[in-house]
């Protein structure tokens, strides 16, 4: 019995007194989760902000000046960086990994907390110097989100100087604070769990977040080296990835790098990186599904091993991005073989959703709505991702904006949907008040609806060939008139979306104070973040007692139960039986 | 290592018997079935599951494993990338054993100082494991005695480090380019080197401060010499990636 000793220790935890240690220093992982959770979300409205102005030019090329080309590129690099890295890794992993971690594991807080707390502060500071970026001389990065060299450094492209740099160095800022909190999280998950609480009876929102986290540890790694090799090429002149090329007229100033080593730097981070912004979510969404169906999750075991699964194989699929790269085309074949591989637990993490809604008594509400609306648009991202598994179907496609549709629904509406279901869905026990329901189904549906409006003719775009990342087209006759319109639709749509998302802002707001009082378990949820002695739950989460699980996370509609729910710490009883790892067998 | 294991058990269980409430408050709850009744991958996955602690190791330790694996990852990239443009660039790579040669007397010896450099690193590796043996034997002095002396092969290390840097770059290495042919050997040269002997100089800082806890008794008080052992498993991975780039930068 080494192991029981520290969970329970109370005298690691010192009641903040002042102000600032509880609210800005704070080493709370509830309030260090909210701060995550509101910068990355100011910084996602930033990045929301840039998407609105590209579409204004696209959609109508001649009716605004304020957009020049070189700030169209440096507003697609941002807008695709913030989006992946600053607003939803930040938010999946800083902001739920935080907040729900210790609560659904019944711990008091995360193993180190005061590195936790230093976690936050150096992404703030990474965000501060990425947002550096667009005052410095020549502003920021105009790249593409994927820094590919040598344009990233060199002349012609917008801020290939001093941009690039900010960038980088941004990025290496945000990797440091993303490892002390991660390794946090991991350690929390493996070593400091609640009496009776295994691995095997871990919300499956915790199994998400906690493989994303895993694959965030073993993946930063290669951007950070990339990022590394790259500031040294720009800044002290050495030749990691820029061959012999002249540059503007200008004689070669490099010799003998390969680019190509960093395309497979960069996505050997790259595509786990889908994986840390998707499990997550595929977690969060299994636990909003199974509680607003009031019903178990169908397969809970082959969903951990899913996850387990699509965690592992994330790191041997990276080079279906380089298809079109020049690498030796055998290694297409390998790596289409094992992106279609990976297709095959997922596939069966969206039969079990489907089979957990199946004869569930389906409460409409508007988590679940985001839910129901996230496997749509996943099972759509993920059809398409498909397509561009393959690599002679990829060929032609590639740098169309089939693929701008394609990642779009699959890493950029997927999860923001369940991000917001899981906002409507934890809020109230965040804030103790209940998010408005009606201005949430009207955000739900407009959003819902405007992505579709916005996405699906960009599938329809990127087969007639309309390119990625252009900022006008000429002299692009193959493309129908027509494309201009489709254009100009989808910017209205894109607006629209926009400006619901005011909707939804000041729904948060209004309902801190004016919403209705939650009480403690408002959706009558099993998982132990419902069932603190106080709501929102105080320092410390559970009083002076640490709770005690003694069941699996969806014990829903147990016959013979006198609830339709029975939360994870109710001790077992005649009717009730515990140990309950499995659904029954029926 | 096993020696350490056991000890640390004992260390953690006496931090037990201070708590209120006792071992009888965290039986297991679980009906799990006991461990050994289940064979195979079910049996490995119960062990895993159990509730609380995954692994029987104190947090801080857990953590450190985690992020040692990180930091693998960290070297393995750099490793890789290093062998990636070794490869495929199309100047002669200049010759290390040349390159790393010292004249002595009137010899000229390759790759002497690197052997010597490896020597003391790994001689520091072997104080280490000795002081954290002497940590959980609560020996004071000879701890924080062994500690400072690892600490001091790692201050020489990183000193005959800058002495190789000193003496290449008066050769005319830089990171953009050398006398002898591919450019990128400067480049990676100091990258890695630079990248290993920055890992080095922290763990030197690391070792010194908590060699300075075990001195005024810090781990006495808190009842255990944890943080030696998680110390001592940094400082050995430092080593043991050394022992790569010397296989794969020196010896290639
Ligand atoms: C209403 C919401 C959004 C709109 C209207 C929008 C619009 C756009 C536009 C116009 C582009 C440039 C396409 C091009 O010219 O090639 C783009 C690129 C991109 N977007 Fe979004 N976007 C939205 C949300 C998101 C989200 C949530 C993500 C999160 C993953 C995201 C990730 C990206 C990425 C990675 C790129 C590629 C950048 C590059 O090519 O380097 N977007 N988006
Ligand atoms: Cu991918």
């Amino acid at each position: 019995m080494a192991y029981v000793a520290i969970a329970d220790r109370d005298h690691v935890l010192h009641d903040p007194e002042t102000f600032i240690r509880k609210y800005i220093w704070s080493q709370d992982h509830k309030v260090i989760a909210i701060q995550y959770s509101v910068t990355a979300i100011a910084i996602g409205l930033v990045a929301l902000g840039m998407s609105v102005l590209m579409r204004l030019q696209l959609g109508f090329p001649h009716a605004f000046s304020l957009i020049a080309p070189n700030n169209y590129y440096q507003f697609i690099t941002m807008h695709g960086m913030i989006m992946v890295i600053y607003l939803l890794t930040a938010l999946f992993l800083g902001g739920f990994g935080n907040y729900l971690i210790p609560l659904m594991c019944g711990a008091r807080d995360m193993v180190f907390p005061y590195m936790n707390m230093l976690s936050y502060w150096v992404y703030l500071l990474a965000v501060l110097v990425l947002v550096a970026g667009f005052f410095i001389p020549g502003g920021p990065t105009g790249a593409g989100w994927t820094l590919y060299p040598p344009q990233s450094v060199l002349p012609g492209t917008p801020g290939s100087s001093w941009g690039i740099i900010f960038m980088l160095v941004s990025l290496g800022i945000f990797i440091v604070a993303f490892t002390m909190g991660g390794l946090n999280y991991v350690t929390t998950v493996l070593q400091a769990r609640c009496r009776g609480m295994t691995l095997m009876r871990m919300p499956l929102s915790v199994w998400g977040i906690f493989m994303a986290t895993v694959l965030g540890l073993l993946a930063f790694p290669a951007l950070l080296v990339g990022a590394v090799m790259m500031t040294l090429d720009s800044l002290l002149g050495t030749s990691f990835f820029l061959p012999a090329v002249v540059s503007m007229g200008q004689p070669p100033t490099h010799s003998g790098g390969s680019p190509l080593l960093f395309q497979h730097l960069f996505w050997f981070f790259g595509h786990p990186e889908v994986y840390i912004v998707a499990l997550p979510a595929f977690g969060i969404v299994s636990d909003l599904l199974s509680t607003h169906a009031r019903r178990h999750i169908f397969g809970y075991r082959m969903m951990v091993w899913a996850i387990l699964a699509i965690g592992c194989l994330s790191f041997v699929v990276w080079a279906h991005h380089m298809y079109v790269s020049g690498m030796n085309p055998y290694f297409g074949f390998f790596f289409a073989t094992t992106t279609l591989i990976i297709a095959v637990p997922t596939a069966i993490k969206v039969y079990n959703w489907v089979l957990t809604l199946w004869r569930g008594d389906i409460h409409l509400t508007v988590p679940m709505l985001f839910a129901i609306g996230f496997i749509f648009t996943f099972v759509n991202g993920g059809l398409t991702g498909l397509f561009l598994g393959n690599v002679t179907v990829d060929v032609p496609l590639s740098a169309t904006y089939f693929v701008v549709a394609h990642f779009h629904m699959v890493m950029g509406v997927s999860p923001i949907l369940v991000v917001f279901g899981a906002i409507y869905h934890w809020y109230p026990k965040i804030t103790g008040r209940m998010l408005n329901d009606t201005l949430g189904r009207i955000h739900f549906w407009l959003t819902f609806l405007g992505t579709y409006a916005i996405y699906l003719p960009m599938h329809y775009l990127g087969i007639l060939g309309v390119p990625r990342r252009y900022y006008a087209f000429g002299g692009t006759e193959f493309l129908p008139e027509s494309v201009q319109s489709v254009n100009a639709a989808i910017t209205i749509s894109a607006l629209f979306v926009a400006a619901v998302q005011l909707v939804f802002l000041f729904n948060l707001i209004w309902s801190l104070s004016k919403g209705k009082p939650a009480g403690g378990n408002p959706w009558r949820a099993t998982t132990l973040e419902w069932q603190t002695p106080d709501t929102p739950p105080k320092h410390g989460n559970w009083g002076p007692k640490l709770p005690v699980v003694h069941r699996w996370a969806y014990d829903y509609s147990v016959p013979g139960a006198k609830e339709d729910f029975i939360p994870q710490n109710q001790p077992p009883d005649a009717l009730t039986p515990a140990g309950r790892e499995q659904e029954p067998a029926s | 290592m096993s020696e350490n294991a056991l000890t640390n058990k004992g260390e953690s269980s006496s931090a037990l018997g201070s708590l209120p409430g006792g071992a009888a408050e965290h039986a297991p709850t679980t009906t799990r079935e006991p461990a050994s009744t289940l064979e195979g991958l079910s049996g490995v996955v119960s062990d895993w599951a159990s509730d609380k602690q995954a692994f029987r190791v104190p947090w801080g330790k857990a953590m450190m494993w985690i992020f040692l694996l990180s930091d693998t990852f960290i070297f393995t990239c750099f490793l890789t990338s290093y062998m990636n443009v070794r490869i495929s660039t199309t100047v002669p790579w200049p010759n290390p054993s040349e390159v790393f040669a010292l004249n002595i007397g009137n010899q000229r010896i390759p790759l002497i100082l690197i052997a010597i450099m490896t020597m003391v690193l790994i001689t520091s590796s072997g104080t280490m494991a000795m002081a954290v043996n002497f940590g959980y034997a609560r020996h004071r002095a000879k701890t924080t005695a062994l500690m400072l002396m690892t600490a001091g092969f790692g201050a020489t290390f990183v000193g005959m480090q800058a002495f190789e840097w000193t003496k290449l770059i008066t050769e005319g290495v830089r990171p953009w380019g050398n006398p002898w042919g591919a450019v990128q050997f400067g480049s990676s040269f100091f990258m890695i080197t630079g990248f290993h002997g920055l890992h080095v100089s922290a763990g030197v800082i690391y070792l010194a401060v908590v060699a300075r806890r075990v001195w005024t008794g810090f781990y006495d008080r808190k009842g255990s010499y944890e943080t030696v052992e998680i110390t001592g498993l940094y400082w050995h991975f430092v080593d043991l990636v050394w022992v790569f780039i010397f296989a794969f930068f020196y010896l290639w």
